[in-house]
């Protein structure tokens, strides 16, 4: 058996958007760093995830502004929708990106081993990792970055065709004619809207009260209103009892309140949240713990129980989310060469969800501020009220901005409608850098753009709205 | 072209307030027009156009705080002229304070100042300058995110006193959090109905001035006092007398007014300072700085604080003169008009509470003097004269030194003499 041998400063178990971003940073403080990826650099995000489901929605956008194209005066002809090249695009673009990835790691003088790793104990002040058996690699600091893969149910046997997950999902081989997309969070939401947009019936199951659980209820009502204007089913409080494949149908059998139902279709998506991949790492010869839910418990900079070894992203639990892994794996990075990195506070991780209407959110809902007893004060806008959303041909959807009414501090906002992916940066950085009301209302917003919406809100949260 | 920089007013400012602009942008100026107040730690100060033209841009805006001593405020172009800012100037404004002039170096070995001198800008000594202007370096910006701020007021934390741990030392939410959590004590339920909290006010830049020079008096200059019961009622029967003769030569409809003993009590010490010189000196590290004529400071209760306008050359100039002169430093100080150069520097302090019927206080020394004279009440009080109890009108005085110039002896040596002169006012006019 060949056996090499490899030392380095930082070792990066997973090369997805935590590895290999705490290994750029590696390089850029001076420390040798190797990631060892086992399948493709940019990990589920750039292949499977988030990367290709936009190209799909990009796609799904297209189709829809096409099929509407009379509107803005433009005739087309007939609007047909070519699987097989939708796909070819989105692998594509995942393909360009992961290219890419691969320049950073020559550019940043990065090694990257293929191979599937394994802590193999502490010899000394070092780990030394195993990597599939053939190579071991030496390093003081190791970090944790294998990332998760969608979650099963145990009465749900999943496989290749019938009920499939994310995955099989973005690479349908022929379209449905009927989808059952089980879970109406971000991933479930996203291809609902994709396989809408294409054609296909979509009717979502949810265990929860209303869709997109995690987002302000507010939000959720008005994004469960427009789905069902495109002709999407949702059916909410909805538990799973079977999902099972009959003669190429697949049919789930569920609980409603006391009934139960049965939902029939094509073919259905699995998107009821996510695992974290801490199997076969040799994590039980350690003291890395893991909590109830099977991520590992790490302190505010990622360190884990053992000296020297850290974990990032997914696998260290949620918001399950590429950026939110990107910082944490700067922060690991930083703190493992003796420094002092910004603090992470996971309230200040925007989320997006690319469906269309889109949806974009950061810190607290109005319930949860309710809840921790805050006074708050609210503010609305909706894109009606704003003239780029007008001429977008775009104007449902709704800005709301929650304030604490002591301090002026913003405590959450929670967007709906056109480009409101893009425009929750602008909250996030207001978030950042501690901006009040003040700082919000004072900044000059330029016109016409969707952004002005924002300053809107936090207007009408001071009783100060403008145009509505 | 000359753009209009903030000048220093005294040696130690190294920031003032640009309080008001006495003409619009686009009006014409000619040097030497008053274009704007600046408010510095003491007092008001106009600012003089250096050059005729146009006011062609205010850079500074009225009511700006903490200007930097050296920024450019305003810009004035001839006729034709084109505006160098946005050249860099704003950044690049060199500091140009008016530069102070050094005696204790140059004037030294030919101790010969003259009254013009004197009533140059302040000759405070440099090691007290470079002081002080280091110390003020520290007190800069503090940075803080705006929540950071709101919650400091909100929980009446002082920002200075937070140690910021957000990017480049950033004051952030959770500083002040924690800060408030550490301070905060519980407080406990009275029966004294709703509890008033104390208010907070940011210190004033002359109550930041009082402290600062105060602090450095208290902590470099070693203090020790003497005090004496002095008899006023020479001194007292001499007012009476001057008054009685002023105010029958003097129309009625002239202004003179009369003679307080203060007046006399700055006359007594300026002759006093004459026969004793060493108290009229002041410390600068490496040499004593000697005095030959006694320009007297009063300290002066204004609103807000005090002030220490000057009377110069007190030992030379009539008693009807420093009388009219002291009045009239009271009326700018109350007013807020004092120039800089009429209240910095000096060579001795009085300060006088006799007004409130104190007993006996004693003085911080302003520096850079070397000594402070406090002057409490006269009050009739026995007192055995030839074996005999007898009522006298007796004022405690109580003069505080610094020992690095001034000696116990040499202290006490001047207040035996200043006691001399009030209990027998004709010896203030014997000047040798």
């Amino acid at each position: 058996m060949p056996d090499t041998n490899k030392t380095c400063d930082i070792a990066i178990i997973g090369g997805g958007p935590g590895g290999y971003v705490a290994a750029i940073r590696a390089s850029q403080l001076g420390k040798r760093a190797i990631v060892i990826e086992k399948e493709n650099m940019g990990g589920v995000c750039l292949n499977w995830g988030c990367i290709p489901t936009k190209a799909l929605l990009r796609t799904a956008e297209v189709m829809h502004l096409a099929q509407n194209a009379k509107a803005f005066g433009i005739s087309v002809g007939k609007v047909e929708a070519d699987l097989t090249a939708i796909i070819a695009r989105s692998r594509q673009v995942a393909k360009t990106l992961s290219s890419g990835i691969s320049h950073l790691m020559r550019k940043n003088r990065i090694e990257v081993v293929a191979a599937t790793a394994r802590l193999d104990g502490k010899h000394g002040s070092n780990w030394r990792i195993a990597c599939d058996d053939k190579t071991t690699i030496t390093a003081p600091i190791v970090i944790l970055a294998t990332g998760a893969r969608a979650r099963e149910l145990p009465k749900v046997k999943t496989d290749d065709k019938y009920v499939v997950t994310y995955r099989q999902a973005m690479m349908p081989k022929t379209l449905p004619k009927s989808l059952l997309v089980v879970g109406s969070g971000a991933i479930g939401m996203e291809f609902a809207s994709f396989y809408a947009d294409i054609g296909v019936e979509c009717t979502v199951l949810e265990a929860a009260p209303r869709i997109l659980p995690v987002e302000d209820e507010e939000i959720s009502a008005l994004a469960a209103k427009q789905f069902a204007a495109r002709g999407i089913k949702l059916h909410t409080n909805v538990m799973l009892d079977s999902l099972e494949v009959n003669k190429n149908q697949v049919t789930a059998t569920a609980t409603t309140g006391k009934k139960s139902a049965v939902f029939t279709a094509d073919r259905a998506i699995l998107a009821v949240g996510i695992s974290a991949n801490t199997e076969h790492l040799g994590l039980e010869n350690t003291k890395i713990k893991l909590d109830k839910k099977g991520h590992v418990v790490t302190n505010g900079v990622g360190l884990t129980d053992e000296a020297g070894v850290y974990a990032i992203g997914d696998m260290t639990g949620g918001p399950w989310l590429a950026h939110k892994a990107s910082h944490e794996g700067i922060i690991a990075v930083e703190h493992s060469v003796g420094g002092t990195p910004h603090q992470f506070t996971a309230g200040d991780v925007a989320g997006c969800t690319y469906c269309r209407p889109q949806i974009a959110s950061i810190g607290l809902t109005e319930a949860a501020a309710k809840e921790a007893g805050m006074d708050i004060r609210i503010g609305r806008f909706p894109f009606k009220g704003n003239g780029k959303a007008i001429a977008l041909g775009d104007d449902e959807g709704l800005i709301k901005t929650i304030f604490d009414k002591k301090t002026g501090a913003l405590l959450g906002a929670h967007m709906i409608g056109p480009e409101v992916t893009e425009l929750i940066q602008g909250f996030a950085i207001a978030r950042t850098c501690e901006a009040t009301e003040a700082e919000l209302m004072h900044t000059i917003f330029p016109h016409p753009t969707l952004s002005e919406a924002m300053h809107e809100s936090v207007l009408d949260a001071y009783g100060r709205v403008l145009h509505f | 072209m000359s753009l209009v920089l903030m000048p220093a007013l005294s040696p130690t400012m190294t920031e003032g307030k640009l309080a008001k602009w006495l003409v619009a942008e686009g009006e014409a100026v000619a040097s030497g027009d008053v274009i704007a107040e600046i408010e510095t730690d003491k007092a008001l100060m106009e600012v003089e156009a250096l050059d005729d033209g146009v006011l062609a841009s205010i850079v500074v805006g009225e009511g700006s705080e903490a200007v930097k001593v050296g920024a450019v405020i305003a810009e004035i172009l001839a006729e034709g002229e084109k505006s160098e800012l946005g050249k860099g100037n704003k950044t690049e404004a060199k500091t140009a304070p008016a530069k102070s002039p050094t005696p204790q170096t140059k004037s030294t070995p030919t101790p010969t100042p003259t009254p013009a001198k004197a009533t140059s800008l302040p000759a405070t000594p440099p090691s007290t300058s470079t002081k002080t202007t280091k110390t003020t370096k520290t007190t800069g910006r503090i940075f803080a995110s705006p929540l950071a701020k709101r919650l400091a007021g909100q929980h009446g934390i002082n920002l200075a006193s937070v140690k910021g741990t957000g990017p480049h030392g950033r004051i952030v939410k959770a500083d002040i959090e924690q800060a408030a959590s550490g301070g905060g004590a519980a407080i406990s339920l009275v029966p004294i109905g709703e509890m008033v909290a104390p208010t907070r006010t940011p210190i004033s830049p002359m109550r930041k001035a009082i402290a600062s020079r105060l602090q450095q008096s208290m902590q470099q200059s070693p203090h020790y006092y003497v005090s004496m019961d002095i008899e006023m009622d020479a001194l007292m029967a001499a007012r009476k007398a001057i008054n009685t003769d002023l105010e029958a030569r003097t129309s009625k409809a002239s202004t003179a007014s009369k003679v307080t003993l203060n007046d006399m009590l700055i006359k007594c010490v300026a002759a006093t300072l004459m026969r004793v010189p060493a108290v009229n000196a002041a410390w600068d590290e490496t040499h004593i700085i000697q005095h030959h004529q006694a320009d007297i400071a009063v300290a002066v209760a204004i609103e807000g604080g005090l002030i220490t306008p000057i009377v110069w050359a007190a030992d030379r100039k009539p008693l009807t003169i420093v009388s009219s002169e002291v009045a009239d430093l009271i009326a700018k100080a109350r007013a807020g008009r004092l120039q800089a150069k009429e209240f910095t520097g000096g060579s001795f302090t009085i300060s006088n509470l006799g007004m409130y019927g104190v007993s006996a206080f004693t003085a911080v020394i302003n520096p850079p003097h070397a000594a402070i004279l406090a002057v409490a009440a006269a009050r009739p009080t026995p007192v055995v004269k030839d074996g005999q109890i007898v009522v006298a009108n007796i004022m405690q005085a109580c003069l505080s030194c610094d020992h690095r110039v001034v000696d116990g002896a040499v202290g006490a040596e001047w207040m035996a003499q200043f006691k001399a002169i009030v209990e027998n006012p004709i010896l203030a006019s014997v000047t040798i």
